[in-house]
Parts: structure tokens; C-alpha cells; sequence
């Protein structure tokens, strides 16, 4: 069976002191990083970040339990709580005084539930009774409360991307009050209800903080509820219900994700993809939220793949202890000791790894039959453009019956994004040409993402191969080709010549001619000099080209140059000269590249008439028949005397 | 059978007659070279109810005159002669297949007083060559289209056979003549394009591609529109004649109903909702028939060795003609009728819609048409384009022209003009009754010009031309 593991554990996790009688871990979601707290501290704390430079060791006194820790933005303060009343802060900011200042929770009787960093400087407490939003001075060593609120909290949510703090109030526990942090000031959210599946009675708290969890999808901010079945309310099985959760309006209930089974779940976002993982299956799920399930109402998501579990993933052992030809240990996936944090990270405590989650896109291909929602799937992705690639030279060489309109279907979906892409930075070019903008809000550089497939990638990814592919009937092919043409015609994308190459030489190839001629027939093969030249190589093989190719370079109206050529060749001389007449070059001329044609045809007459013609043109010019020197004509001069003799040669009028 | 179609001619009591076929015959000298054993030489003889020994009289003449002109010019045999009565055409498809179409001189009955009898003038040279020769051989080439070559016929079975087929073509065939209206257009046998913008020629071509690979038992398909070409997967002679016969005889045959055609309740019983106008114009009339014959046309065309045999399908839907054609060897049946129904019926509906609209679209950008005060005929070689304003619609009966014959006569000798000399040339008449006449040839291209201006001078005249064609024809390459 071909490779279905569609998602794996990064490479080079982060690797920390496993977690022990000795050894206190925590995670901050917000730098993520990872604090491995030996003896409360005094034998070393060891953080560790996603690269080297968020890498720290220190001590610090052993002044009792940790029970949270973490660094403000760009490690400049950490904070340190040990007590449910205080927190404590050390500075790390160089020349600053290192010892420790402690804050007070300003409401009695509150205990602290944890805090927030959601600035260098400033910290968000919160107790259950309420928000405490402070600035800290490190140089003073002291904090100023900016702002708080009081509310009955049972537990909280954080999301450091956005700066958003979700309140879980309520005896229940189901009405959620988000508070937005922005550059020292506080905003309240627009508090809204999660719909349980049983209400209890007596009431009690029925929401658990493990059930939400907050996320940022496609640039929007989300509040995902973990719906559990329940044997009593009418729901078989359990879903993931996600609440969109807009800056400024209120929250709404926007996606439901059937997981149409029971359990243990996890959620995490990859990629903008909702990853559920169900513990007693060892699988995982994943939604596409802009995926349009097509038999389903509005806005209620099947996951896009069959359930999968996670890529074997085995430990490298590292270190003095590892042994070349000891083979690598298998790890354990879906463990109880895993804990998932948003959007994509996995840390396993007890062994001390950190990964992100990742999504494979290759093995996608094969799971998802449908190529038009593939399609849809996959441009979404971030590392895309290949495995687009390859879906399309896949769908190329099936060559099923009925591809056709398959082939159509991706084609329009490519384009459509290379369209948007296209008009993006068209607008944009144009505003840049406009001046500086008026509004305030300058518009951005578009961002060209992997999806935009544009002519050049399928040319050399998929179809140059394609046509030369032995085996392929040359009526798939051109039908191929065509569509493609087609498609970009349809999104008004100015087609590259190297495209319609590739038509003219496979039906040449096939001797197919007479569709050649009628696809120039109706422009379908847009006009270029490129194209007319080639046409005009043809000619041998095919006298018609010879035409197409004049008729070409006549449209073109900017080509006169190379139609006087082709006529000079043919030695049409007496064409070449009317038809320069007509556009008016006549005055320009080259008279000895008409002359020399005029000699080759061996006709006396011609010869003449050629002759005469330029003499009078300089005459009309000139006020003298005579040929500049520079024009180079004396051989021509000489062959007219000697052909019809001197008092032939028209004399300068005497007017 | 002979055809008569009296004309009164202006003021006096004259009557005039057109052109009109009187005999047409088939013959191999090499079938009966002994004496008595003539008869055997022909194969085909119309009208039948000639007397054999004028017939063999006939043919003998013929035979004499192709043979004893070969002496002056061995590669060049006859081709026509000219008697005061009528005019023979000689044409040799075939070696040592004769075909020679006898047609009457036009002639005007003059009435006598004194109850005379009315005198008759023939008028001899009214007639082109290169008209009626082109009429022979558009004959033989129907002929080939639906049989395949003589000799394939003489293979298959003999004399016997070869009879057997002519009698049964050109016993209808013939009676389809129109000799009285033949002209110019017969002679360039050429094909009306359908002007159409890029994308929907490409939606058309997508059309094609599809159905030929879903339905792979199609090898060429040809795409009409208004009775005018879209596109041909057959190679271009093919399809010439193919398109004659197509405007000339299918489509004007069924055109009654088409012309009811968008007031007729669509088909509602098609698979899948999808309604559409899909017919077989060729085949079956009614697929739900059960006693409906899966049976269409054959034709021939040119393979890459020799001939290949082919069933010609016709399927139309409002104005859009999709012509499939299938290997011969091949049974066709309900079961894929009803397919190509089902899947070209909501297509080619939706595409004849499309293409319908986009055509009002671009007549209204090119604005109200004005009657131009010139008429002309336009033929490329190259393509076989031919586009004509002087011709009216063509009806299964007649082609209607809407200039005097005596301007298609001039025509017509300009073509021969033409045709005698390689290089680009320009001929500019002054007919009587104040027309000019304006004959451009450049490379494979010719245009005819008819200008209805009075007294405008040789000068104007060809500015006139040069204007048409910087509008006309302002995308092709035409040398002044």
C-alpha cells in the first residue's frame, strides 16, 4: 500500500530534560518555549526555545513551588509564580538590577490562576474574580495596574497570536467572555454562550477548559468547542463546533467538524487545517474549513481524508550513549503523557520532546479521488506547488476515459488563483504608478504563495513532458493543450507563446495540418512574430503556413519589416514594393536590398521598373534621381547601364 | 427528363430558356471494345428511355472526339465542346471512366407573325466551362462520398454492381441539378466559415474533445453553426464535398421543422432533467421507437491508405450541427444512440445558445447593417473560405442570386482570367448599366467586386476596392 501517513512529527524536535520527581516542566504557548525547573530552580532552570537564540539556562533561588513561568516578549522579564496570591519577576534586560520584585494580586481574597504576557512589559493576572492588566517598570522594579475587571472566572484560555483572553464564567462555565490586549489598552469582547449538550441540573461547572481551545484559521480568529456525545441529548457522536470570533461584532457559531466517532480527542491547526486526534484509535482527522462539502448543509464539515494516525516516528538516540548499530527506538504516538498546545505543537513530558505537527501533502493525492476537491485542497496548502505538479502529470497520464472534464476542472482551478494572483499585483503595480497612496493604509506587495501555478510552471513541470510521452494518443494531447488554452482564455490570461508552440509542433508532428490552419483561422493561436516566423518554417512541409504567416505579420501592423523580407524572398519584388507604398515606408527604403532582389529574378523588366521606381523616389526626395553613396547601389547603377545603356538612366530634371 | 423553366423576357414576347440538362451518361471504352458488343461500355445513361442504338451513337461520339483530341495534347484530354445546340462536358475520375454531361444552350423563342414557327437563338456563349465542368465534377465526388471510387465498386462486384450503384445514386442525384443556377461558387466549391470569437471557438473545441473521449468510437467529428463550418476533424477535401451535401441537401431538407424549432415543446423525457433540442438528423427520427432502425449514411473519405468507410451521424440542436463519424466496421445501436443523446443533446443546447447569443452580441457592436452599395464574393484557396453577399440563402431548389446574370457571367470570366495565370493580378470591367466590376487576385485569395456607382471614373472605383478591403478585410494579408 502506497504511503497514507498524511501527518508526521517534525525532524528535530526540541529535546529537554523529561519531566521527574526533580524536574518541573512548563510550557509557554506564547514564546514557545519549554522550562525544564531543576529543585524549584536553584539547580537550573533550562529554557528552551524553537531555535537557539530563545535558548536560556540560569539559576535562581529555590523560594518554594513553581507553579508557572514565563518570559515576557523578546525574554526581557521573566515572571515567576509560586504563590496563588503573587507573582515575581526577575529582570534579564543587560544592566538592569537582577533581583527579584514581586506583584500582589489587587484583589482580596483572589487567588491567581495564572498570567499572560501580552507585551515586553506588560501582564495580564488572572484570579478567580477577575483581570489585572499591568505595565511593569523593570528599571523601578515595580508594576502600575492599568486596568482590571472583576468577574467570576473558572478557568482561562490565552491566545498569544491575537492577544486574546477568553474568560470561562458562569456557574456552568459556558458563557465565555474574551478580552482583546492591544499596546496598553484593554478591550472587552462580546461575551457569548457555548450550547451544552446536557444542561445539569443542579447546575455545575460543565464546560471543562481541556474542551476549548483557540486559534487563529485563515487569518480569523476561532474559539473551538470539543462537543462530546451524550447518550441522553440526541448526538451519536461527537463534533468539534467552531465560533468565529470578529475584532470588532460578536461571536457566532460558524463550522461544525463531525468526527462520527467517540473518545478522547486533541485538537490542533496545521497549516490552517483543524487536526483532531482520537486517543483510542491512535488516528487523526483533519477539516478544511473552506472545503464546501457539497451534501451537506451550509458549513458542516466531513474531514477531507479517511482517519489516519500520525507517521511512525522513532527517536534517534543521541548523545555518548548511542551506539551506531543500536537501530532507533519507535515512539510511542497518542500517548496519555502527550499534551497538544495550538496551533501545532506536541510535547511529550515524559520523554522530553517538543514537536510540531506537520502535514504531508503527498500522500493526500491518493486519498482523495475526487480531483476537483483535491484541487481545491491542496491550493490552499502552503508547500503546494509540487504536489499540484504532480496531480496534474498524474491526471495526464491516467488518460481514463472521461479525464476530459477532470482535466478542465484543475485547469479552472489554477487559473482562477493565477488570475487573483494576477490582478492582485496588477492593482497594485497600478497604485505604485498613482503615487503614494492617499488612504493611510498603503496597499501591500501581493504575496506570491506556492498556489499560483503560472503558464511556465505547467509548461516545464507537465506539459512539455506530457507531449512527449510515447504512448499518449495525440488527440488527448492536443485536447490537453487545448483545454488548458481554453481555461486561461476563460480567466483572460494573455497565453505565453511557448504554449502555443507546443500545439503547432505536436500537430505538425501528427501531420495534422488542416487543424493547425483552422485554429489560426479563428485566432485561437494568438498573433506574434514568434509565431508567424515559425509558421513560416512550415512552409515546406505545408505551402498553406506561407499565407498564415504573412496574414500574421499583417495584423501584428508592427511587423511591415518582416513582410517586405518574405516577399523579397519569394521574390514577389513588384508586391514588396506596393505593399511598402501602402505603409508608407517607401521614402525609408532600402533601395539596394529591392535592387539586389529585383537582379536575382533575372527579369530585365522587373529590373527596370524596380530601377525607375527608386530613381523617381529620389528625384521626389532629392531633387535628383542619383542613389546616395551610402545607399550602396553603384553595382546596380552599373548592371542598369549595361542592360539598357547610359541615356536609359532618368537625368536630373533641370527644373 | 428535361427541364424547362420559361422566363419572360422584358417588352417584347420573347421566352427564354435557361440552361438545362439534357443527357448524362457513364461509360468505360475498355468494356466493350468489339464491334456489337458496344452497350457493354455503358454504365449509366440518363434519361433511360433513350433508344440503345442513340445511346451507343452517343457515347461513340463522345469517345471519338476524347480520343481523336488527344492527339494534339496527350496529358490534356477534352474537356468540353461547344455545338451551336448545346454544350458537352467531358470529365475521366477515373482511368478509363468516362462521365459527360450534355446541357442545352441557354436560347430565347422569338415569335413569328404569320404563325410561323418562332425562331430560336441559342446563345452559345452565355455558358462557362469552367462553371458546368466543375458541376461534373462535383458529381462524381457525391458519388465517391456516399459509394467510394468506381474501381471499389467493380472489386466488390463487378460491372454488375458498379451499375447497380450508379443507377441508384444519380437516378436522384440529377434531378437535384440546378443547372440554371449554377455559377461561381460552384466552381470554387468552397466552404462558408462561421465568424465566431475565440472563447466560444474554444468551448466549441472542448465540446468536441469531450464527446470524442467519452464516446471513443467517434474518430472525426465536424462542428456547424447556421449551416456554416465551425470546425472539421476531417482533412479538407473531405470535407467540402461533405459540406455540400450538408447545405445543399440535408439541412434544407429538414429545415421545416427546424423552422418551427424554438416553439417546439422541448423534449422532456431526457435522463438527468437536463432538456434539451437534441434530434438525429441522420438515423433514427425517434429514439423511443422501438421499431427504430439504428441505421445512418455511409460515406467514404480519404485515409492514410486509401479509402476508409464511415457512418455519418447528424445530430442537431436549434441551429448547431454536430456531425460524428464512426468506422463503418463498427454496428452502431440503441444503446449508444441513446448515449451520444443523452450526453450531446444538453451540450450542444447549451453551446447553439451560447453561440447565438454571442453572435447578436457582436452584430450589435459592428452596429446596424446599411446596404452597402457594393456586393462581392470573396474565395481563399488556401482554406477554402468563401463568403458571398451576392448570394441569398441557399434552398434545397435554387440559389438565389440578387444580381443580373449577365454581371455572374462577367464574373466568371474573370475567374478564368485568374486561373490561367500564377501571378497577383487585378481586373477592373465597366458592364453595361452603370456597374463596375472589380476582380482581385492576391496569392491564393480572389475577390469579386460588384459597385453600383454611377458615373464614378476607373480612379474612384479603385479607391472604392481599396476601402472595402481595409475594412472588410483588414486582418489578412491582401497585396493592393
Amino acid at each position: 500500500m502506497a504511503e497514507e501517513h498524511y501527518l508526521e512529527l517534525s525532524e528535530n524536535p526540541v529535546q529537554f530534560e523529561h519531566a521527574s520527581s526533580v524536574n518541573n516542566v512548563f510550557f509557554d504557548e506564547a514564546n514557545k518555549q519549554v522550562f525544564a525547573v531543576r529543585s524549584g530552580g536553584a539547580t537550573g532552570v533550562v529554557v528552551k526555545g524553537p531555535d537557539d537564540k530563545s535558548s536560556v539556562a540560569f539559576r535562581m533561588d529555590d523560594k518554594g513551588e513553581v507553579k508557572c513561568i514565563k518570559f515576557s516578549i523578546g525574554n526581557k522579564i521573566l515572571a515567576v509564580q509560586r504563590t496563588s496570591k503573587s507573582v515575581d519577576f526577575i529582570n534579564f534586560i543587560p544592566d538592569y538590577p537582577h533581583t527579584e520584585f514581586s506583584q500582589e494580586c489587587k484583589t482580596k481574597n483572589a487567588s491567581i490562576l495564572g498570567f499572560c504576557w501580552t507585551n515586553w512589559n506588560e501582564v495580564v493576572f488572572i484570579t478567580d474574580q477577575g483581570i489585572e492588566f499591568y505595565q511593569v517598570f523593570p528599571d523601578k522594579r515595580s508594576l502600575k495596574l492599568l486596568k482590571s475587571q472583576s468577574i467570576n472566572v473558572n478557568w482561562y484560555q490565552y491566545c498569544p497570536e491575537t492577544a486574546v483572553i477568553l474568560l470561562s464564567t458562569t456557574v456552568q462555565g459556558n458563557i465565555l467572555q474574551p478580552f482583546a490586549f492591544r499596546n496598553g489598552t484593554m478591550s472587552k469582547m462580546s461575551k457569548f454562550e457555548i450550547e451544552l449538550p446536557v444542561v445539569p441540573k443542579p447546575a455545575k461547572l460543565s464546560l471543562s477548559e481541556r474542551d476549548i481551545a483557540m486559534a487563529t484559521i485563515y487569518g480569523q480568529l476561532y474559539v473551538m468547542y470539543l462537543k462530546h456525545h451524550s447518550r441522553t441529548a440526541n448526538s451519536p457522536s461527537a463534533e468539534v463546533v467552531l465560533y468565529h470570533l470578529s475584532r470588532e461584532g460578536s461571536c457566532k457559531k460558524s463550522h461544525v467538524l463531525k468526527l462520527n466517532t467517540t473518545g478522547k480527542f486533541a485538537l490542533n491547526i496545521v497549516d490552517n487545517l483543524v487536526v483532531v486526534h482520537h486517543q483510542s484509535s491512535q488516528t487523526s482527522l483533519i477539516f478544511d474549513i473552506k472545503l464546501k462539502e457539497p451534501d451537506c448543509a451550509l458549513n458542516i464539515h466531513q474531514p477531507v481524508l479517511p482517519a489516519r494516525s500520525i507517521h511512525p516516528y522513532r527517536i534517534p538516540l543521541s548523545g555518548p550513549a548511542a551506539v551506531p548499530s543500536q537501530p532507533p527506538v519507535p515512539c510511542q504516538l497518542y500517548s496519555s503523557s502527550w499534551s497538544v498546545f495550538q496551533p501545532d505543537i506536541i510535547i511529550s513530558a515524559s520523554e522530553g520532546y517538543l514537536w510540531y505537527l506537520q502535514v504531508k501533502l503527498p500522500p493526500t493525492v491518493n486519498l482523495l479521488q475526487d480531483k476537483g476537491k483535491l484541487m481545491d485542497f491542496l491550493l490552499r496548502r502552503r508547500e503546494c506547488k509540487m504536489v499540484i505538479l504532480s496531480v496534474c502529470s498524474q491526471i495526464l497520464e491516467v488518460g481514463e476515459k472521461g479525464s476530459l472534464p477532470v482535466v478542465a476542472t484543475v485547469f479552472d482551478k489554477l487559473n482562477q488563483v493565477y488570475k487573483d494572483y494576477l490582478e492582485a499585483e496588477q492593482s497594485y503595480t497600478q497604485a505604485m504608478e498613482s503615487g503614494p497612496s492617499r488612504g493611510s493604509a498603503a496597499q501591500k506587495r501581493p504575496v506570491r504563495t506556492q498556489a499560483v501555478i503560472d503558464q511556465s510552471d505547467m509548461y516545464t513541470h507537465v506539459l512539455s513532458s506530457f507531449t512527449e510521452r510515447k504512448g499518449v494518443s495525440h488527440k488527448f494531447i492536443i485536447a490537453v493543450l487545448m483545454e488548458y488554452i481554453r481555461s486561461l482564455n476563460q480567466f483572460q490570461i494573455t497565453v505565453q507563446h511557448y504554449l502555443y508552440e507546443l500545439v503547432i509542433k505536436t500537430l505538425v508532428q501528427h501531420n495534422l495540418f488542416y487543424m493547425l490552419h483552422q485554429f489560426l483561422q479563428y485566432h485561437v493561436l494568438s498573433d506574434s512574430k514568434p509565431l508567424a516566423c515559425l509558421l513560416l518554417s512550415l512552409e515546406s512541409t505545408y505551402p498553406p503556413a506561407h499565407q498564415l504567416s504573412l496574414d500574421m505579420l499583417k495584423r501584428l501592423s508592427t511587423a511591415n519589416d518582416e513582410i517586405i523580407e518574405v516577399l523579397l524572398s519569394k521574390q514577389q519584388v513588384l508586391g514588396a514594393l506596393r505593399f511598402i507604398r501602402s505603409v508608407g515606408g517607401h521614402d525609408n527604403a532600402s533601395a539596394r536590398k529591392f535592387l539586389d532582389a529585383a537582379q536575382q529574378t533575372g527579369d530585365q523588366m522587373l529590373f527596370y521598373t524596380v530601377f525607375r521606381s527608386f530613381q523617381q523616389r529620389n528625384q521626389r526626395l532629392r531633387g535628383s534621381p542619383a542613389f546616395n553613396p551610402g545607399e550602396h547601389c553603384e553595382e546596380h547603377v552599373a548592371h542598369f547601364k549595361q542592360l539598357f545603356g547610359e541615356q536609359a538612366l532618368m537625368k536630373p530634371s533641370t527644373v | 427528363m428535361l427541364m424547362i423553366s420559361p422566363k419572360m423576357a422584358s417588352g417584347m414576347q420573347e421566352k427564354q430558356y435557361t440552361p438545362s440538362l439534357l443527357s448524362f451518361f457513364i461509360y468505360n471504352p475498355t468494356f466493350g471494345p468489339r464491334e456489337g458488343e458496344e452497350e457493354k461500355k455503358i454504365l449509366f445513361y440518363h434519361p433511360s428511355d433513350v433508344e440503345k442504338n442513340e445511346k451507343i451513337r452517343n457515347v461513340g461520339l463522345c469517345e471519338a472526339i476524347v480520343q481523336f483530341t488527344r492527339t494534339f495534347c496527350p496529358t490534356k484530354p477534352a474537356k468540353s465542346l461547344h455545338t451551336q445546340k448545346n454544350r458537352q462536358f467531358f470529365f475521366e475520375p477515373e482511368e478509363n471512366f468516362w462521365m459527360v454531361m450534355v446541357v442545352r444552350n441557354p436560347m430565347i423563342e422569338k415569335p413569328n407573325k404569320d404563325g410561323k414557327p418562332p425562331t430560336v437563338e441559342y446563345q452559345e456563349e452565355e455558358m462557362l466551362d469552367t462553371v458546368y465542368g466543375a458541376v461534373v465534377r462535383q458529381c462524381y465526388s457525391m458519388y465517391k462520398l456516399f459509394n467510394g471510387t468506381f474501381s471499389r465498386a467493380m472489386q466488390a462486384g463487378g460491372v454488375e454492381l458498379l451499375m447497380q450503384k450508379l443507377e441508384k445514386f444519380f437516378y436522384r442525384y440529377l434531378q437535384t441539378l440546378h443547372l440554371q443556377s449554377c455559377d461561381l461558387l460552384d466552381v470554387f466549391g468552397g466552404i462558408s466559415f462561421f465568424p465566431l470569437d475565440k472563447m466560444t471557438y474554444l468551448k466549441i473545441q472542448s465540446f468536441v474533445n469531450r464527446v470524442e473521449e467519452s464516446l471513443s468510437l467517434i474518430k472525426y467529428t465536424a462542428f456547424l453553426y447556421n449551416d456554416q463550418l465551425i470546425w472539421s476533424g476531417l482533412e479538407q477535401d473531405d470535407m467540402r464535398i461533405l459540406y455540400k451535401y450538408l447545405t445543399t441537401s440535408l439541412f434544407p431538407r429538414h429545415s421545416e421543422p427546424e423552422l418551427a424549432g424554438r416553439d417546439s415543446p422541448m423534449r422532456p423525457e431526457v435522463a438527468g432533467n437536463l432538456l434539451h433540442y437534441g434530434r438525429f438528423l441522420t438515423g433514427p427520427t425517434n429514439l423511443k421507437d422501438p421499431e427504430a432502425k439504428f441505421r445512418f449514411p455511409k460515406i467514404f473519405v480519404s485515409a492514410e491508405d486509401g479509402y476508409e468507410e464511415l457512418h455519418l451521424i447528424v445530430y442537431k440542436a436549434m441551429s448547431a450541427a454536430a456531425c460524428f463519424m464512426i468506422s463503418a466496421s463498427v454496428e452502431l445501436t440503441r444503446e449508444f444512440c441513446e448515449q451520444l443523446d443523452s450526453l450531446v443533446g444538453p451540450q450542444l443546447t447549451l453551446l447553439a445558445s451560447d453561440i447565438c447569443e454571442q453572435f447578436t452580441i457582436n452584430r450589435r457592436i459592428s452596429g446596424p447593417e446599411k446596404e452597402p452599395h457594393f456586393k462581392f464574393i470573396y474565395f481563399n484557396h488556401m482554406n477554402l473560405a468563401e463568403k458571398s453577399t451576392i448570394h441569398m440563402r441557399k434552398t434545397a431548389s435554387v440559389c438565389l442570386t440578387s444580381v443580373h446574370p449577365d454581371l455572374m457571367k462577367i464574373l466568371g470570366d474573370i475567374n478564368c482570367d485568374f486561373a490561367r495565370v500564377d501571378e497577383d493580378e487585378e481586373i477592373i470591367v465597366k458592364a453595361m448599366t452603370d456597374y463596375w466590376v472589380v476582380g482581385k487576385k492576391s496569392d491564393q485569395r480572389e475577390l469579386y467586386v460588384i459597385l453600383n456607382q454611377k458615373n464614378a471614373n476607373l480612379i474612384e472605383v479603385n479607391e472604392e476596392v481599396k476601402r472595402l478591403c481595409a475594412t472588410q478585410f483588414n486582418n489578412i494579408f491582401f497585396l493592393d
